[in-house]
């Protein structure tokens, strides 16, 4: 299982990633695995405010529906489309292809409240 | 030539039985011999063929008084086909299916008992078939007669004062019974918040509170599987409309604090709503109504035997204590002197929910219940409930050891097992499942009740002998040592069936839900 | 009894299995005063020939002589022997829901094949596997529409069957979503004008009878501008889907969704029940539908195969955030519509269709050569509205002749001027031309 060193994580097995002023959202490689194939993706539009700890959207396998939950508030500033007729990108690339939204966070610092690699290892074996 | 179902001769090979399973006990049914491939309807080609017989339309008679943008010449893309293409469409496609009249179908929570053939030449005499719904009384006694008859049968198995015929299904008389609920709470001036529900709930119940505007609050079982009253009372309050309780619960385990908790619930003015989906364990033995239940709805279609038809028609009448009575939706059926009819009229009942579908209720599902009924008799009722307790006994019995049993407590009609045991070499309840379509059954509810992970959920109802029980119980055990032996063959299950594991994923990301013309459906 | 397999042998021995020493043992976690101690109190045993003398009876005791003259939602259609022949193999009516697909293939097969038909009779892209019936199928529109537009107020015809308007008021009970109703003119089509005060941001949706509960066909191409407009979407609801053999596909008219039953192919009247109700929308609205969806997809050879698909709306999933409650819906009504619209293909569709109105154009005249002229002037397919003088004197009378006369309209629209005389009449292909004759006749006798 990939846990990248360099992304801060949640407890709800969502990663974030520091691209500028922006903060990248998708899914762990941990969570793609436990979803199984996924089949469908909600996702908020560009300008959509999100709030930290709360649902952005949803993603679907063909028995299972989970929430995505916001690792940081602010506003949706990008959204992976072409996520809508490649879904399969979450499980195959869940830290590249598979990123979910870009997010302008209204406070970066709500960053540090998150896991590291290491914390979030541990988080999932324990998981397990 | 076109080939739209991609089968190729070397398939055959896949069509043959497993390793291990030559002369496997209840081998047989649809999925050996010569199976047919059949395109669908729409991928015929011919055009001038039809398979019915009308009166001619006179000539000078074609439609000239309706606006033209509003008409249209033919439905483009509808098949031209002979009647005996037709009927060797549907019976040839019909042998893909495993039915009840296959073979065993101990598939928890749904209660496919046997259909009986006499309530089906019944329900199709032309006194019930033909009549019209809003025939005059005076033409429809005989239909208004079974149908108070019913729903006096029905009130009394219960033990409840009244039953609404009318919801079309289970979900269907959930929703209705929630209605009457809030309707009885509104009257009292406050519709309440809340419903409460354990966790061994069926899908249906939440959904239903919700489509009624309530929230829902889940209730975690104990490791006995039951509800205990402790945690009923820590949720109940006075914002609490209902609690929604399925006894015997989805684990077949009777809920023994029912009446503890249906006074707790009663003492701060909420009412007990049961699902009555396993009224198969009660039948004759005991009676919600005797237990503090103020609210259930039946399935005619598991508890009386009402076909399932792949998916409906279902019929979900619901019973109520008689302080609830008159909110039940119209219609209801009255007797007067030895004339009997039908109350549609709010006026007559002002307190009514309303109506919650068009019509009286699934009339020709009303004719099969009331004559299994009569079939049984009071001996008969109870019987049905104790040979359905019995047989799932008799499986639990005979596979507990080979398959776990997460719950230790007595099960009534139906027992929960689940894939710990199997686990261990890689098997899991999916492949278990897939394994027992090779062995000619078909495989129990699986993945459910949520509480227990890899439930395999078995009810084998009364209908079926102790040979056909025999039956299943070696295929079972065949399978775990399967499990034990050969993972990898029970990952490949079904093999037998005229389709192996159909992709559920590539269905999911780029749906195809019906044909088009000149499209290629695959 | 013939149902219960177990010699007294048998359940010794399987008490023995379960170590129990009586079936009522088996109830020892029933607490002792939870239990019956009497038999239930329902009639007694009988054996199958006097099954058959008793329900016979009961058969007999409804008058079905003559094919009735009641539409109403509920139609008189002759249904070909073929389609109960197949409906009766057990492979079909003794399955479940087809959620092992392996061994389902036939219900799921005939479920696309319904889902097509649907698509295509509607003009719509996407259908789902059945709905109860027209009445919860309209109430089931509605909510889609509120989910999909975010708008909390319905406009519905007044001329939409009035039973599916009170099951769509009954299920709005605790939404709290507002519903606005529209008259209809001396035409009996809905009032336009009236229409466009109705819609407004707020409206979810406009629902219609196609053809409305009048028998009248409504002007449906302006009704879903009107609708379009104000962002709406327009439902139509159909009762007779017989017309859609005729009349042009909602769908290709602005419709956004089409419900209503395909009672009228394949399913007798059975005093209203069961029926299949259908419910088919545009392709972008497909994860809002309720109701289970079959799709086709591959099988691990490659060979296809159909399956439930989109599952994740429905309740067994989302449980409380589900598209709606239903679980079993009408599959096998489903089926006998399925196999009854294959037996008449593209020709014989379109010629029951002309058939029926060309019934209802004789009974037209004839019901004016006995002075009861129609009621609405607006186009029809095969019901109509006559104002026979006084519609439930009417009723009374033929009654006593065994015949169904019709649907007095004062029981649903009692404030309509002409509403005494008002009855709703319905010709069909079973309507022959001495029938249509003779009841005109005794109409006014």
């Amino acid at each position: 299982m990939e846990i990248p060193e360099d992304l801060r994580y949640t407890r709800e097995h969502e990663w974030a990633r520091t691209k500028g002023t922006r903060i990248v959202v998708g899914i762990t490689d941990f969570a793609q695995d436990q979803l199984g194939d996924v089949v469908y993706v909600e996702l908020p539009d560009v300008g959509d405010p999100v709030k930290k700890g709360e649902s952005f959207g949803v993603v679907e396998s063909t028995k299972a529906v989970s929430e995505l939950f916001a690792p940081i508030s602010g506003k949706v500033v990008e959204v992976n489309d072409p996520l809508s007729d490649a879904p399969e990108s979450i499980n195959e690339d869940p830290y590249e292809e598979g990123w979910m939204i870009a997010i302008e966070p209204s406070d970066p610092k709500e960053l540090d409240a998150l896991l590291d690699a290491k914390a979030y290892r541990a988080f999932v074996e324990e998981q397990e | 030539m076109t080939n739209p179902t991609g089968w190729k001769p070397s398939m055959e090979q896949d069509a043959r039985p497993g390793p291990g399973l030559d002369g496997a006990p209840g081998a047989g049914g649809a999925t050996r011999g010569l199976v047919h491939e059949e395109q669908l309807l729409f991928e015929r080609g011919s055009t001038g063929r039809c398979g019915v017989s009308l009166p001619k339309v006179p000539p000078g008679q074609e439609p000239k008084d309706l606006p033209k943008e509003l008409v249209r010449e033919g439905v483009d893309g509808l098949p031209e086909i002979s009647e005996l293409e037709v009927i060797r469409h549907f019976t040839r496609i019909s042998s893909w299916n495993h039915g009840i009249d296959t073979g065993f179908y101990p598939l928890g929570s749904c209660t496919m008992k046997y259909n009986p053939k006499s309530s089906e030449a019944l329900a199709r005499l032309p006194g019930f078939a033909n009549v019209h719904p809003l025939a005059p009384a005076e033409l429809c006694q005989g239909a208004l007669e079974l149908m108070w008859h019913l729903e006096r049968a029905l009130s009394e198995i219960a033990g409840l004062d009244a039953t609404a015929l009318s919801p079309a299904a289970g979900a269907h008389g959930e929703l209705c019974g929630l209605m009457v609920i809030r309707a009885h709470h509104e009257s009292k001036g406050n519709p309440r918040r809340r419903v409460l529900l354990p966790d061994t709930a069926h899908g249906t119940n939440p959904a239903s509170a919700a489509l009624n505007g309530y929230e829902v609050q889940q209730l975690a079982s104990n490791p006995d599987g039951r509800l205990h009253p402790e945690a009923v009372r820590a949720a109940m309050t006075e914002d609490v409309a209902a609690i929604m309780l399925t006894n015997p619960n989805t684990l077949g385990i009777f809920e023994t604090h029912i009446r503890e908790i249906a006074d707790i619930v009663h003492a701060k003015g909420g009412l007990v709503y049961a699902d009555g989906a396993n009224m198969n364990a009660l039948l004759g033995v005991a009676r919600p109504g005797d237990m503090g239940v103020d609210v259930i709805q039946y399935n005619l279609h598991k508890t009386f035997a009402t076909p399932h038809g792949g998916g409906g028609p279902g019929s979900g009448p619901v019973a109520v204590k008689a302080s609830l009575a008159p909110f039940l939706p119209l219609p209801v059926v009255v007797k007067e002197g030895d004339a009997y009819r039908l109350v549609t009229d709010p006026r007559e009942r002002p307190r009514s929910v309303g109506r919650l579908r068009e019509f009286w209720g699934n009339f020709a599902m009303f004719v099969r219940a009331w004559a299994l009924i009569r079939e049984y008799g009071p001996e008969g009722v109870a019987q049905t409930g104790k040979l359905a307790v019995l047989n799932a006994n008799y499986v639990r019995a005979r596979l507990a050891g080979t398959f776990n049993l997460p719950y230790e407590t007595d099960s009534l009609h139906e027992v929960v097992f689940d894939d710990k045991l199997q686990k261990a070499n890689g098997v899991t309840t999916m492949d278990v499942a897939k394994r027992l379509i090779d062995h000619g059954f078909h495989p129990p509810t699986i993945y459910f009740p949520l509480v227990v992970a890899g439930a395999l959920m078995i009810e084998p109802t009364e209908t079926e002998s102790k040979e056909t029980l025999d039956r299943f119980v070696a295929a079972m055990q065949a399978i775990a040592e399967e499990a034990k032996a050969d993972p990898d063959a029970l990952h490949a299950a079904p093999t037998r069936p005229f389709r192996a594991r159909l992709d559920e994923t590539r269905a999911a990301r780029k749906p195809v839900l019906r044909w088009r013309p000149g499209m290629k459906v695959e | 009894m013939r149902y219960h397999p177990h010699t007294p042998e048998d359940v010794r021995a399987m008490l023995d299995a379960v170590g129990a020493k009586s079936l009522d043992d088996l109830f020892r976690s029933i607490p002792e005063p939870l239990r019956l101690k009497r038999p239930v109190d329902v009639p007694p045993a009988l054996d199958e020939i006097a099954l058959f003398a008793e329900l016979g009876r009961l058969a007999a005791r409804n008058d079905v002589s003559h094919p009735p003259f009641a539409g109403a939602g509920c139609y008189p259609h002759h249904v070909p022997p073929a389609v109960d022949q197949l409906l009766l193999r057990g492979e079909f009516f003794t399955a479940y829901t087809p959620y092992q697909p392996e061994v389902s293939q036939g219900t799921l097969q005939a479920l696309f094949e319904w889902q097509t038909f649907v698509c295509l009779l509607t003009g719509l892209d996407v259908s789902n596997a059945s709905m109860y019936d027209g009445a919860t199928a309209t109430a089931e529109a509605a909510l889609m529409a509120t989910r999909v537009t975010g708008r909390k107020q319905l406009v519905v015809s007044a001329a939409l069957h009035p039973e599916y308007r009170k099951v769509l008021a009954t299920y709005l009970r605790s939404t709290h979503d507002e519903l606005a109703v529209v008259p209809f003119g001396a035409d009996g089509r809905i009032d336009l004008a009236a229409l466009e005060k109705a819609v407004g941001p707020d409206t979810a949706c406009v629902i219609v009878g196609w053809p409305n509960f009048l028998g009248v066909v409504e002007p449906l191409p302006e009704i879903a501008r009107i609708a379009k407009r104000a962002g709406a979407l327009t439902v139509t609801a159909t009762a007779e889907a017989v017309s859609l053999g005729l009349l042009q596909a909602p769908g290709a008219l602005g419709a956004d969704v089409a419900v209503g039953t395909f009672q009228s192919f394949g399913n007798p009247m059975s005093f209203g029940g069961p029926a299949p109700g259908f419910f088919a929308t545009r392709e972008a609205n497909v994860r809002q539908m309720p109701g289970r969806i079959c799709g086709a997809t591959l099988d691990k050879h490659g060979r296809r195969g159909f399956v439930l698909t989109l599952s994740t709306r429905e309740q067994h999933i989302r449980r409380e955030k589900a598209t709606s409650n239903i679980c079993t819906n009408s599959g096998l009504c489903a089926l006998a519509a399925t196999i009854h619209l294959a037996l008449l293909g593209r020709a014989g569709l379109a010629q029951l269709a002309r058939l029926n109105h060309a019934r209802a154009r004789l009974l037209r005249a004839a019901m004016e050569r006995a002075g009861c002229p129609p009621v609405f002037s607006g186009p029809f397919f095969n019901e109509q509205v006559f104002d026979v003088g006084d519609a439930e004197a009417v009723v009374a009378r033929l009654a006593k002749r065994g015949l169904v006369a019709g649907a007095p309209l004062a029981r649903w629209y009692p404030e309509h001027p002409k509403a005494k005389g008002a009855l709703l009449c319905v010709a069909t292909e079973l309507h022959g031309e001495e029938l249509i004759d003779l009841f005109a006749r005794s109409v006014r006798a």
